[in-house]
């Protein structure tokens, strides 16, 4: 069951700024098909399974969620790079589904993406200048003894010497390429940015520059982040706003010091209790929940909550039979679980915690693995 | 660094050097340590640093590529491995030195059930018939927590999923009690829950089996829940060598100070921005001169730029090669 | 069900409650002699927001990132170039090409003698061809004919024929290939299909075929059925690439920057197909030359008098023992020629290999 609303409130604002990118009730189903001459549907990879937010004007919206989780593919299909199976993405009010050949070209402009891996996403055979005048050609920005030179502009505006305009990927580092590829996405002059895993493939010391190049950007062009990714400090140090997916839906939506400081979903809360920290002092006195078990697959999640196979805290005939939706628990805090409520939440307790609080020994064997897939 | 006889593993000045179009790339340029017996030690530092060929080199293993020059000594168990002839190093190797790669994907043969995998450094390492050696597998496939071991013998690797297929090459790793594992970068392909699993599987293991870990990775936050000692690789070097909170809490390296101030973490208050450390990593082909590190460095002066720092101790049990760790020393900057 | 927003009080970026400023290394440290590169960005100065219209060179991000140091520029066709060279086959392979193209084409100045004349000299006193002496450098063939200069000639007609097969053949196979494997659907499973039949088929057997349905074989005739037969390998291998290519996040990018299908087919895809086109072309013209020295040796080749290598094994099979030089050295011929392609073939296919490429 997805949580998709019915009426859609257009025009519908808190304070502080209004919606740009309205996602309601967004469903992406990858069938699964057998067949040797015929192919026929015999099931599904539930992706994303009925996702509804809505990103502010001016914000980062920090999406984060473990392998399979659906957040690659929430970000690829709002940009319309995957067909969605139902839901609508709003652009400043507009349905982009309904938008297709030209309309849609034009629309283009306004939102952009950043990829994950630098080397694949130039194309190696394109120099500097072509890759990131190509925007500017398409969308007939600059008349063509202009363009060079906002070329330039754009690649000095992301640290990349612009007397290189004529050089090719493969002469620069992981860093730089990224930095061409954010050029490449401002070349259009965008509002809207996906930013998918944009850190991930790089080396630690190269990451800030990064983050601190997207955030000055940010600053400086009002731009809209939508930021992907699955190292949690990171979200937290960009993020105003974040939410956390599991299995193709959302389970807590927050604003970033509520959902850091007093995360409510269980899910949210194993999730960060595992994230390391590094300082030995502290990792010492932590007590990391460990969840049992793997993730289950996208293409037969469990009924009810996706989570409650892997949940210290499931209550058996509600959460494996019912499926729990997103409800603002308090003011802008949104959470998916059936045991959250204003006054009260589970607290998820490591094992050793417990131990501790029934007076057993903490050490033991091993943690059981869980039934795997 | 102990230079006694009596560590486990005793490494002089190590180089590999690959021979390329572009000349020759110093892969790992000198590198000295040593690990005692029991103990974890976190070899920390960014792609290309050398840190995976210093762990392959280690293993014998890198004199079997191309182009590729190993000097330098490793004492393993009082015995030099790079001197020995090959099938000598293979009795050491799985057995009492042990390797868990970074991706369980690739890492494990396909077409080979878990069965054959496990038990086939069993059976020609310690020398067990195939009925012991498969009770010993599904002993150990227990231990490291897969469920229902006995069944899953059988299985082929892609029926697992990725936190299990590491627990798997946990286990074959430890079928011979092996004194030292070598775990490159075990948990980097896997989601930050499953991580946890792991890396407490493998602190737990490591105790009761007795096994010293050289943990290698990039990610600062695992070094610091499970290693006790640290050596920060930069350009094929080691930079630093100090105890995990000695480390943390005050380093003396100008890189090190650098990649902690570049990370967020979760129990501070953000910042406004990160101090990101400049430039590029070097080009391993063509190293500078002076100290690889110099061009990035806020220390940096010009006899950075001319000599190369050597390791040197800075406070008792830690070294730096810097020029300028006495400063650092001095003042106390904390990573924060 | 209200869509999902942010409580009242929420501005996005300000967070001053929580956010400290950072501070930089403490100047108590000497600081770099010479003011290189930035340290991190100094954002304690938020500027206001700036209309995009207004950003200029000027106001940019901060001095550019010092760059490892970049050897000399290098494009892709130099170091492709480089490291054929550096096959010692290949470059013997491209040798022999660039003699086979030289003496094709200026045959009429290098021919000793013409190929057609069946000079009386040629035949000895019973008639019978004449082994290499000081006038024919290669002997003559049946009819008195020289056979360096028929060998020559021939060089041309192998070429021509080749060359022109196998672009005809790469033309289909490109257009195929591209169609199949960019706009997908029923389309590719059509050309697919068709492709996976005509692959079935016995290559040489099935130009035979066409070849004696046709009543007036000539050079174009055989060009088209060469050209007939041989499209299914390369639309195989095209649409692979064009597949591979597609998936690609370069491509994703274009797509998103609002490319029309043309331009991400050719400024994005093409480029890439160029290395695999120009592999599998030498490798292709190889098989193509040989193709033709079968026809013709059956006689569903070129026809007499124009001389071609096949035609002449053919002719000369019967002397097999008595004047093996009319079988030897055309056989020779197509072999290094054929050779000569393979070599260069696989020479180039390494030499573009990407796994060779640094970064």
């Amino acid at each position: 069951m997805s949580v998709a609303s019915d009426t859609i409130a257009l025009g519908a604002t808190g304070g502080g700024g209004d919606t740009l990118v309205r996602i309601d009730g967004l469903t992406v189903h990858f069938p699964i098909t057998s067949g040797v001459i015929v192919q026929r549907k015999v099931g599904a990879v539930r992706a994303v399974d009925g996702l509804s937010f809505d990103v502010m004007r001016g914000e980062t919206l920090g999406l984060v969620g473990e392998s399979g989780c659906g957040k690659s593919t929430t970000g690829r299909s709002i940009l319309q790079l995957e067909k969605l199976t139902a839901g609508h993405v709003l652009y400043e009010g507009a349905d982009l589904a309904r938008l297709h050949g030209g309309a849609l070209r034009r629309q283009r402009r306004r939102m952009q993406m950043i990829f994950q891996d630098p080397y694949a996403s130039l194309n190696s055979r394109m120099s500097l200048g072509h890759i990131v005048g190509e925007p500017l050609l398409v969308h007939n920005l600059r008349p063509r003894d202009e363009r060079e030179d906002r070329v330039k502009e754009l690649l000095n505006l992301v640290g990349i010497n612009p007397n290189t305009i004529n050089r090719y990927p493969h002469e620069f580092s992981g860093g730089q390429r990224q930095r061409i590829g954010i050029a490449r996405a401002l070349a259009v002059e965008p509002n809207f940015i996906v930013c998918d895993e944009p850190i991930s493939a790089l080396d630690v010391s190269i990451r800030a520059q990064i983050i601190n190049l997207l955030q000055d950007l940010q600053r400086r062009l009002g731009l809209t982040y939508l930021f992907i990714a699955h190292d949690l400090s990171v979200v937290r140090h960009i993020s105003d706003r974040v939410a956390v997916m599991y299995l193709g839906r959302i389970v807590e939506l927050a604003v970033n010091r509520e959902l850091y400081g007093e995360p409510l979903h269980p899910y949210t809360q194993a999730l960060l209790s595992a994230v390391p920290i590094p300082d030995p002092v502290v990792e010492e006195r932590r007590r990391p929940v460990v969840l049992a078990g793997d993730v289950p697959s996208p293409a037969s999640p469990p009924p009810g909550c996706h989570f409650h196979t892997r949940c210290p805290a499931a209550k058996d005939g509600l959460c494996n039979v019912d499926d729990p939706v997103l409800r603002e628990i308090r003011p802008g805090h949104f959470a998916a679980c059936h045991l959250v409520s204003a006054t009260d939440y589970p607290r998820i307790r490591s094992a050793e915690d417990r131990a501790a609080a029934a007076g057993t020994a903490a050490a033991g064997p091993a943690d059981k693995a869980g039934d795997a897939a | 660094m102990s230079l006694n006889g009596d560590s486990l593993l005793n490494v002089t000045d190590l180089a590999v050097t690959f021979d390329s179009q572009e000349g020759a790339v110093h892969a790992v340029d000198g590198v000295s340590f040593a690990i005692e017996e029991g103990e974890t030690v976190g070899l920390v530092g960014e792609s290309g640093c050398g840190k995976s060929i210093s762990a392959l080199a280690i293993l014998g293993l890198v004199r079997m590529m191309n182009n590729s020059t190993v000097t330098g000594s490793v004492e393993f168990m009082g015995r030099d491995l790079l001197a020995l002839p090959e099938h000598e190093v293979r009795s050491v190797r799985g057995r009492d030195m042990a390797m868990i790669f970074q991706d369980p994907v690739t890492s494990l043969n396909p077409v080979l059930s878990i069965e054959r995998q496990v038990t086939e450094g069993i059976e020609s390492h310690l020398g067990l018939s195939h009925s012991d050696a498969v009770k010993r597998s599904i002993e150990l496939l227990e231990t490291v927590g897969i469920p229902k071991a006995a069944e899953r013998l059988h299985d082929y690797p892609h029926q697992f999923s990725g936190g299990m297929r590491q627990r798997v090459m946990i286990a074959i790793a430890l079928s011979c009690n092996p004194k030292l594992l070598l775990a490159d970068e075990p948990t980097t392909a896997l989601d930050v829950t499953i991580q946890a699993q792991i890396l407490r599987l493998m602190k737990q293991l490591s105790a009761d089996y007795g096994a010293a870990i050289m943990l290698i990775t990039h990610d600062l936050g695992v070094v610091a829940g499970m290693t006790e000692r640290i050596l920060v690789m930069y350009a094929g070097r080691i930079v630093e060598s100090a105890t995990a909170k000695e480390l943390f809490g005050h380093p003396h390296h100008p890189y090190t100070v650098g990649l902690l101030r570049s990370v967020p973490r979760l129990d501070e208050p953000r910042k406004m921005t990160l101090q990101s450390i400049e430039g590029l990593p070097p080009d391993l082909a063509h190293l500078p001169r002076g100290c690889a590190f110099a061009q990035r460095c806020v220390l940096r002066s010009e006899q950075c730029r001319l000599e190369r720092p050597e390791l040197l101790p800075t406070t008792p049990g830690r070294l730096s090669a810097c020029f300028h760790s006495d400063q650092l020393v001095e003042t106390a900057v904390a990573s924060r | 069900m209200s869509p999902n927003l942010p409580p009242d009080d929420f501005v996005p970026g300000i967070d001053p409650v929580e956010r400290e400023t950072t501070p930089v290394l403490e100047p108590e440290f000497e600081v770099a002699l010479d003011g290189e590169g930035a340290h991190g960005v100094d954002t304690a100065e938020r500027a206001d927001e700036l209309a995009w219209s207004e950003i200029s060179g000027a106001e940019a991000y901060g001095d550019w990132l010092p760059e490892a140091e970049i050897i000399e520029t290098r494009g892709t066709w130099t170091e492709v170039w480089r490291r054929f060279r550096k096959d010692k086959f290949a470059v013997v392979g491209l040798v022999a090409i660039a003699v086979l193209i030289i003496v094709a084409v200026g045959a009429p100045w290098i021919a000793p003698h013409s190929p057609l004349t069946q000079y009386d000299s040629g035949l000895s006193a019973q008639g019978q061809p004449m082994a290499p002496n000081s006038h024919f450098w290669l002997g003559t063939d049946l009819l008195g004919r020289d056979l360096l200069s028929r060998l020559i000639y021939g060089a041309r007609v192998s070429l021509v024929i080749g060359i022109l097969a196998n672009g005809f053949a790469l033309l289909l196979g490109v257009i195929f290939g591209i169609v199949a494997g960019f706009f997908r659907g029923w389309l590719e499973t059509l050309i697919m299909r068709a492709t996976d039949v005509m692959l079935a088929f016995p290559i040489l057997l099935l130009a035979i075929a066409l070849s004696s349905s046709i009543s007036k074989p000539g050079i174009w005739v055989l060009v088209v059925v060469i050209g007939i037969v041989y499209w299914a390998p390369m639309t195989r291998v095209i649409h692979g690439e064009v597949l591979s290519i597609r998936e690609k996040e370069f491509v994703t990018a274009a797509r998103l920057t609002g490319c029309t299908n043309r331009r991400i087919l050719t400024s994005h895809i093409l480029p890439h197909l160029v290395a695999p086109i120009i592999v599998y072309t030498s490798l292709g013209i190889a098989t193509t030359v040989l193709l033709e020295a079968s026809l013709s040796f059956i006689g569903l080749g070129v026809q007499p008098p124009t001389p071609s290598w096949g035609q002449m094994i053919s002719d000369g099979q019967q002397y097999y023992t008595s004047a093996p030089w009319l079988t030897l050295f055309p056989g020779l011929c197509i072999m290094i020629t054929v050779l000569a392609f393979n070599l260069v073939g696989d020479g180039l296919r390494d030499a573009f290999d990407p796994q060779q490429r640094q970064r």
